[in-house]
């Protein structure tokens, strides 16, 4: 019985087709759009993804995610250091500030000062040049996507001359000497991203009372890090997270506070509906145009439970393929979207989720199929 | 009791009402009719007399309203919708006026249909089916779909659907008036040389009086009864002349 079920089902080529498509489209829709909503929600922790080194983070307990920079007293980095279980901690400074460019234009970049000493938390890649450079005087190392595109030199003919090692701009007034290139992950902003030494960045610095953004933390081996964050809280009166805690408070936030969810729901949401109103509806009218067939059938003492049967074999296939056709365009998407501002991000779980998404779908569709086939009388075999 | 096994089909007044109220039809009025064990009886009458309904109630398709009805000892009233189509796929076989064969299926899968239905294996199936066509004339065209085939052969694939898994019970509804009268002729003929056996009966419908020769007896029916149940059609033509 299977085999006559797909071979009905691939008979009707044209609505084999419709109904692949739909499934395809919705597929494609939704996987497509949940990868671009978990890229950009990575990208929301970018920074903590480019800084693995500590394994707490340490900040003002107003903080409600990782790039809500809310400055602490220079001393309390000392007060942490205090703190038992605290192998090191440095001080990082992160700010937005205005580079201007030799044209003239200025543009808002991401500071990120490291501790002078240590230079921990410098950038996940270094393409040209190397961290130690920020030793030099005036040095800064800038990301190759801001070095490229923002920074760049723009001639009044309209050519765009990339930034490169040796170059000067002006942070704030401030003289700044390009001394390396980096990769960073990409921000959710997406401003260009510059390195440089702590004192440094406090220079460029608006002057400010307080300026230090994070103490990052390194635990002793053997202890317990929740255990050291509840410590260091208790003892300083800062707020202190592990890496995972900090990238939770910072998705959510956005989840809660930006309407990016919602939005992006709003299209999957519609994706389905539109799945179910294809996929549905074509695959209805080919079961009511088989209905004669299925009559026979069920005349001839097929059970409802073997024709049932046949139209959820006909829903998995056409589910199968459209789901397989809509994930391979996606991924196609993703994989030709690598080196554009897009955001891809698709974990299995997105596809598993996609997939009960199609799955929902067909049985939705299939369901006003099986009703008919139940309801079908098979005296109508009689009918001319 | 000899005269009572021989009796493969007893209906008593059997009626039958479509729709309610104003829209409301008598199609059967209390019909009376045996059929024997070995026998093609055919069913006639005019456009709207309740042939097709009285079939369909003896074949298990549909439900009768009162009366008495036994197949092989069978009820289908007794039975529910399950016990039924199982009855139906190890006792009945279908002939259709307008075929009804899968368009996507070959002659073969077609006519293999019922022993698919009874869970025999794909390939056994298929050539059980395959021997079956090759009884009916269409040995060289198990491979041809329905859309490649004419009216006549494609009546010959029915009828090795109907007969290929050796029904007890075979009901056809006007087999031949789809067809010209040479072909239908050459069908019926086809139809009476194999389907019919010691422990199985025929019933078939039609309006083709060319085909009555087949007939073992004839019913003639008019608006819901059965008006009388002849020999053979020179009996027929007799008693309307009187
Ligand atoms: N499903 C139905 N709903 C309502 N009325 C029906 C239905 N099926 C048949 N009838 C009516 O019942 C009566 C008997 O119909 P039936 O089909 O049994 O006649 P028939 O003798 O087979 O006629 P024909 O020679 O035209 O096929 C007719 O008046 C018909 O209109
Ligand atoms: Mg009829």
């Amino acid at each position: 019985m299977n085999f006559i079920a797909l071979k009905m089902l691939i008979g009707d080529r044209a609505k084999y087709l419709g109904i692949i498509f739909g499934l395809a489209f919705a597929s494609l829709l939704i996987t497509q759009q949940m990868a671009i909503f978990l890229g950009l929600m990575t990208r929301t922790y970018g920074f903590l993804t480019d800084t693995p080194q500590p394994d707490i983070w340490v900040v003002d307990p107003k903080v409600q995610y990782i790039d809500d920079l809310k400055p602490l007293r220079e001393t309390d980095v000392l007060r942490v250091r205090g703190v038992e279980g605290v192998a090191w901690a440095v001080r990082l400074y992160k700010g937005l500030l205005k580079a201007r460019l030799p044209n003239g234009t200025f543009q808002n970049c991401i500071v990120v000062g490291l501790d002078d000493e240590t230079l921990i938390g410098g950038p996940p890649v270094i393409l040209e040049g190397e961290l130690s450079n920020l030793r030099h005087n005036d040095a800064i190392i800038v990301d190759n996507v801001g070095a490229d595109g923002k920074l760049a030199n723009v001639t009044p003919d309209g050519r765009r001359i990339p930034l490169r090692i040796g170059d000067t701009m002006e942070l704030n007034d401030h003289r700044a000497i390009v001394a390396g290139i980096c990769r960073v992950t990409r921000t959710f902003q997406s401003q260009p991203v510059v390195y440089t030494t702590y004192s440094r960045a406090t220079v460029f610095a608006p002057r400010e009372r307080k300026l230090m953004s994070f103490v990052l933390v390194k635990a002793n081996p053997g202890y317990d890090l929740s255990e050291l964050c509840q410590r260091i809280r208790k003892t300083t009166g800062l707020a202190a997270y592990t890496k995972d805690e900090i990238k939770t408070i910072t998705v959510r936030y956005y989840m809660k506070y930006t309407g990016i969810p919602v939005n992006f729901g709003i299209t999957v949401i519609l994706g389905f509906i539109v799945g179910v109103a294809i996929a549905g509806q074509t695959f209805y009218n080919f079961t009511q145009d088989n209905i004669r067939y299925f009559g026979t059938l069920k005349a001839m003492g097929a059970s409802d439970f073997m024709l049932l049967k046949m139209v959820l074999l006909q829903a998995a296939m056409v589910g199968g393929i459209g789901y397989g056709m809509g994930v391979g365009a996606a991924s196609t998407f993703s994989f030709l979207s690598g080196r554009t501002e897009l955001s891809f991000c698709m974990p299995w779980q997105l596809l598993v989720a996609s997939a009960v998404a199609i799955a929902l779908i067909c049985i939705i569709s299939s369901f006003l199929s099986m009703w008919r086939i139940v309801k079908l009388e098979p005296a109508i075999v009689f009918k001319t | 009791m000899i005269e009572m096994n021989n009796i493969a089909v007893r209906c008593e007044g059997v009626t039958k009402t479509y729709g309610s109220g104003s829209t409301e039809v008598h199609a059967l009025r209390g019909i009376d009719l045996e059929v024997r064990k070995g026998e093609l009886m055919m069913l006639v009458g005019p456009s709207g007399s309740g042939k097709t309904t009285l079939i369909s109630i003896i074949a298990g398709v549909l439900d009768r309203d009162g009366g008495e009805c036994e197949v092989f000892g069978s009820d289908f009233n007794e039975m529910n919708s399950r016990e039924r189509a199982l009855y139906r796929s190890q006792n009945v076989g279908f002939v259709f006026q307008l075929f009804n064969l899968i368009p996507a299926l070959t002659a073969a899968e077609n006519a293999a249909a019922p022993l698919m239905i009874r869970g025999l294996k794909r390939r056994e199936a298929l050539d059980r089916a395959c021997e079956v066509l090759d009884r009916v004339g269409l040995g060289d065209r198990t491979r041809s779909l329905p859309s490649e085939l004419s009216g006549g052969q494609l009546q010959r694939v029915v009828i090795a659907r109907a007969i290929v898994h050796n029904p007890r019970l075979i009901v056809c509804d006007e087999p031949t008036s789809a067809l010209d009268h040479e072909t239908g002729h050459k069908v019926m003929e086809l139809l009476h040389n194999v389907a019919i056996g010691i422990d199985r009966v025929l019933i078939v419908v039609t309006h083709d009086a060319r085909i009555f020769e087949f007939a073992s007896r004839i019913a003639s029916m008019d608006d819901g009864h059965i008006m009388q149940v002849v020999n053979s059609h020179h009996d027929l033509e007799q008693k309307k002349e009187n």
